[in-house]
């Protein structure tokens, strides 16, 4: 039994210190990276990954506890799964949006950062009054 | 050995939320200050289950659900503000 309690001991202090590292990564990247659209990976793929761990360690921590499975936690990983990709491509629409300035190492040519000549020739054509009554 | 791993874990997620402060108060527009807003609620919802798990205490786990969920909304509504101009057509 003392045994048991080692081993799961052991599990739970590595799923912690995973998880708080992973966390600490996404931040630095946050932190560190030149342009919004390089700041967005870090975050968003990270993060995540981080809370699932310490929430797998409350998990374990919490069965251990009881003597019998606690799947609570469960509930709050499922549920950053689903928002954090749904939040973070709303994020970028509207950075893309806003026309932000990027470093010139990040790939890519989105049709909302080109510079459009077709403005101008759609604001000059006549708006040609309509024939109905 | 739990004791131990708590408190580097807690220390951890600490800088997180500094370096994600950073970010809060140096971004240079609005979208890298919400993204640093929304990277901050997942932290502090690690960082309250950690707490829940240093006191042995299960009433901390129904403040990171709601947390989870007005971040969320949040960070949606801040969103659609910036691409729209409202928020509720």
């Amino acid at each position: 039994m003392i045994a048991l309690y080692t081993l799961m001991e052991g599990i739970i202090a590595f799923f912690l210190i995973a998880g708080s590292i992973f966390a600490l990564i996404g931040s630095l990247g946050l932190a560190r990276m030149k342009d919004f659209y390089m700041r967005l990976h870090g975050p968003s793929k990270i993060s995540t990954l981080g809370v699932g761990c310490v929430l797998l360690a409350s998990i374990a921590y919490f069965s251990l506890l009881d003597g019998g499975p606690s799947l609570r936690e469960l509930l709050i990983t499922i549920f950053l799964f689903i928002t954090a990709p749904v939040s973070a491509h709303l994020l970028s629409k509207s950075a893309l949006h806003q026309k932000l300035e990027r470093d010139p190492r990040t790939r890519g040519n989105p049709e909302e950062l080109q510079e459009d000549d077709d403005e101008r020739t759609l604001e000059e054509t006549p708006q040609g009054s309509s024939k109905l009554p | 050995m739990l004791d131990f791993a708590l408190k580097i874990s807690v220390a951890l997620f600490a800088i997180a939320i500094v370096l994600n402060l950073y970010r809060v108060a140096v971004g240079p527009s609005l979208p890298d200050r919400i993204l640093a807003l929304d990277t901050m609620y997942v932290n502090s919802i690690a960082l309250i289950v950690l707490f829940g798990i240093w006191l042995g205490h299960r009433t901390y786990f129904e403040a990171a659900l709601l947390i989870a969920m007005l971040g969320f909304v949040s960070t949606v509504a801040v969103c659609k503000y910036l691409l729209r101009g409202d928020i509720i057509e």
